[in-house]
C-alpha cells in the first residue's frame, strides 16, 4: 500500500514539473507556431542557477531563488528571442533548426561552467520533515511541487481566460492574421509569451532540483517527455498540456518502478493511441 | 567541364588509399559514411519536406541489430547484415505510419519523440544494450573472403557501397516517382486532385530513406566495432540535418558536400577543442542565419552571377 501511494505522489510531482515545461512549450506552439527546442535546456539552466544560488549563499529564500532564476531564464529567453528568432519569422524549419542550436550551445555551456557531476540541490528546511496523514508518511516537498503546478495552472488559466492580454494570446492562437488585422500588437504578444514561457520552464527548473538534482542531460531527459506530453494534449491547449503532464507523469514513474527496462516503450503506448484516433491531440484546437 | 572534374574527383577518391597515410584513409571513410547518412535524409528533408529530426535512429538501430547478434548469438556477418537492414527498414515503415499521421513541425516533433525514445531505450535496458558501456568486441565481415581490417580495403569497401547507395538514391530522385514526391512537396492538395496519393508518396520514401541510413549504420558499426547509445542521440541527427542543410537540401550535391565539410569540422576541431557540441551549435545558427539555402545553391548563384556579368 505504502508503495502504490508514495509512487502515486511520485507520479504527481513529477506531473507538475512536467507541467510547467509543456505549459510554456505548448502556449509558444500555439502562439508562434514555433517547435522550442530550446526548452528543456531552459528548464536545466533553472536547475543550475537554483542549484548554485541555494549552494553558495546559505539561508536564501528558496521561492526568491525559484522566481529570481525564472526571471533570469525569462531575460535570456527573451533576448534569444528578439535577437534571433525574430529575423527568421518567414522561415519557421530554421526557427526551430535556430533552437536546436541553441539547445547544444547551452547545454554545452552548462556542461564546461558547472562540470559532468551532478549538482544536488538542497531541499528547503522547513519542507524537509515528512508529512503524515492517515498514518503515511509523504515527502513534503513533493507535494508543494504539486501545489506550485496547480498554482501556475490556474494562474496561467485567469491569464487566458480572464485577462485582456490572455484574450489577444487566444485570437493570435487562434487567428494570427486576423489578430494582427484588428490591431492587435502580435510581434509584441510573441515576445511576452516567448518569455513567460522560458520563465515558468526556468522556476519550474529550480523547484524539480531537490526532486531530480541538476546534471548534464536533465534537457535530454526533459524534452521528449514534454513533447510527447504536446503531442498527447494537444498544441495549443492548455488544459492538454496539464491532463497530458499527469498522464505522462503517472506512466513513466509507475512504468520505472514495475518494468524499469521498458519504461520508455510503455510511453510509447498512449502516444502512439492518440497519434491514430486523435492526431490533433486529446484537448487539441490546431490542425497543424 | 563539369564531367571533366567528376572524373578527376572520382579517380582521386578510388587511389586515396595509394598516396595517404592511414589517419587521411579513416577519415575519409568516416566521411563517406556520413555523406551516405546525410543523402538517406536528403530524400526526406529535401525532396520530400519532411523535416525529422530522429533521423540517427535508423542507424543506430541497424548498428545496435549487427552488434547483439554478433557478439551475443555469434552469428554470421551475412545473416546479421541482412537481418539488420530488413529490421531496420520495418521500424521505419513502422515509425512512418506513426510520423506521416501529422507533417511539418508536429512530424519533426513526434520523430524526435519516437528517436529519444528509442534513445533512452539504448540507454536503460542494460540486460540487451549494455547501457552507457556499449558493445565492444564487433568484427568486420569478409566479403568473399576479403579481409577489410586494414584502413585502405575497408576505405575502398565503404567506396563502393557509398558509389552504390548515391546512385541508388539519384535515380530514386530522378525517376518520375521522384518528381512525384517534389510535386507532393511543393502542391499536396494539387497532387491529390490529380489522382496521386500524397500520403503513400510520403510513406515510400520515408521507408526508402530509413533503408539507406540502416545501410549507413552497417559501415558505421563495422568502422568503429563499438557501439554506444550516443549514436541514436538527437546530436547525431542533428550533425545530419546539418549536413544536410548547409550543403543544400533537395540537390543532390549539397548533402555530399554538407556531410563532409561537417565531418571534417567534427575531425578537425576535437583536436583543438574538447567538446564538439557548442561548435555544432554555433554552426546551426550560422548556417541558418547566413545561409538558409546552403553552399551548393549559394555557390551555384554566385557563379551564375559572375557569368551574367560576363555576358
Amino acid at each position: 500500500m505504502q508503495f502504490w501511494i508514495i509512487q502515486s505522489l511520485n507520479s504527481l510531482s513529477l506531473g507538475g514539473l512536467l507541467f510547467l515545461l509543456a505549459s510554456g512549450f505548448s502556449l509558444i506552439f500555439g502562439l508562434m507556431r514555433l517547435a522550442n527546442l530550446t526548452h528543456g535546456a531552459f528548464f536545466m539552466l533553472g536547475a543550475y542557477f537554483g542549484a548554485v544560488a541555494l549552494r553558495t549563499f546559505d539561508g536564501l529564500n528558496f521561492w526568491v531563488v525559484a522566481i529570481g532564476s525564472g526571471l533570469l531564464v525569462a531575460a535570456l529567453g527573451g533576448l534569444f528571442e528578439r535577437l534571433v528568432l525574430r529575423r527568421l519569422n518567414t522561415n519557421p524549419l530554421g526557427q526551430v533548426l535556430v533552437t536546436l542550436g541553441m539547445s547544444f550551445i547551452i547545454a554545452d555551456a552548462c556542461l564546461i561552467i558547472w562540470g559532468g557531476d551532478p549538482i544536488p540541490v538542497p531541499t528547503p528546511a522547513y519542507f524537509q520533515s515528512p508529512t503524515r496523514v492517515f498514518g503515511f508518511t509523504f515527502p513534503t516537498y513533493r507535494l508543494v511541487v504539486v501545489a506550485c503546478a496547480l498554482a501556475v495552472a490556474i494562474g496561467l488559466y485567469l491569464l487566458l481566460e480572464r485577462t485582456r492580454i490572455g484574450a489577444m494570446i487566444r485570437a493570435g492562437v487562434d487567428d494570427r492574421q486576423m489578430a494582427r488585422a484588428v490591431g492587435i500588437p502580435v510581434s509584441r504578444l510573441f515576445t511576452a509569451v516567448f518569455c513567460l514561457g522560458a520563465g515558468i520552464a526556468g522556476a519550474g527548473g529550480v523547484l524539480g532540483g531537490p526532486v531530480l538534482s541538476a546534471y548534464p542531460g536533465l534537457d535530454a531527459d526533459m524534452l521528449p517527455l514534454a513533447l510527447i506530453v504536446v503531442i498527447l494534449g494537444g498544441v495549443g491547449s492548455l488544459l492538454g498540456a496539464f491532463v497530458g503532464s499527469f498522464i505522462i507523469g503517472f506512466i513513466y514513474t509507475f512504468g520505472s518502478a514495475l518494468i524499469p527496462d521498458l519504461a520508455y516503450i510503455i510511453l510509447f503506448l498512449p502516444m502512439i493511441a492518440v497519434i491514430a484516433f486523435r492526431p490533433r491531440g486529446l484537448f487539441g484546437r490546431l490542425n497543424t | 567541364m563539369k564531367k571533366q572534374a567528376l572524373v578527376i574527383l572520382v579517380a582521386l577518391l578510388i587511389a586515396l588509399p595509394l598516396f595517404a597515410g592511414d589517419f587521411y584513409i579513416n577519415l575519409s571513410t568516416q566521411v563517406l559514411i556520413a555523406v551516405v547518412f546525410a543523402c538517406s535524409l536528403n530524400l526526406l528533408v529535401g525532396y520530400g519536406g519532411m523535416t525529422s529530426l530522429g533521423h540517427a535512429s535508423y542507424m543506430g538501430l541497424a548498428s545496435y541489430i549487427v552488434a547483439i547478434l554478433t557478439t551475443r548469438y555469434g552469428m554470421g556477418h551475412g545473416a546479421t547484415a541482412i537481418i539488420s537492414i530488413v529490421g531496420t527498414t520495418a521500424s521505419a515503415a513502422l515509425f512512418g505510419l506513426i510520423a506521416l499521421r501529422a507533417t511539418g513541425l508536429s512530424f519533426l516533433m513526434i520523430t524526435l519523440a519516437i528517436s529519444q525514445v528509442l534513445w533512452g531505450l539504448a540507454y536503460r535496458m542494460t540486460s540487451v544494450t549494455n547501457g552507457d558501456n556499449g558493445i565492444t568486441g564487433i568484427t568486420r565481415p569478409m566479403p568473399f573472403g576479403v579481409s577489410l581490417e586494414s584502413a585502405s580495403s575497408f576505405y575502398w569497401f565503404t567506396l563502393i557501397v557509398t558509389a552504390a547507395s548515391f546512385a541508388a538514391m539519384a535515380t530514386f530522385v530522378l525517376s518520375t516517382f521522384g518528381s512525384s514526391l517534389r510535386g507532393v512537396r511543393d502542391q499536396p492538395r494539387r497532387m491529390a486532385a490529380l489522382g496521386y496519393n500524397p500520403w503513400m508518396i510520403r510513406w515510400i520514401t520515408f521507408i526508402y530513406s530509413g533503408f539507406w541510413a540502416g545501410v549507413a549504420g552497417l559501415l558505421y558499426v563495422y568502422y568503429h566495432k563499438y557501439i554506444h547509445p550516443t549514436s541514436l542521440s538527437t546530436t547525431n541527427s542533428a550533425e545530419g540535418l546539418l549536413g544536410v542543410i548547409a550543403g543544400g537540401s533537395g540537390t543532390l550535391g549539397g548533402p555530399v558536400v554538407g556531410a563532409a565539410l561537417v565531418s571534417l569540422l567534427k575531425n578537425y576541431a576535437s583536436g583543438y577543442i574538447e567538446r564538439w557540441n557548442m561548435l555544432l551549435g554555433i554552426v546551426f545558427l550560422l548556417i541558418v542565419l547566413l545561409m538558409p539555402t546552403g553552399i551548393v545553391p549559394g555557390i551555384r548563384k554566385l557563379v551564375g552571377r559572375i557569368r551574367g556579368g560576363q555576358k
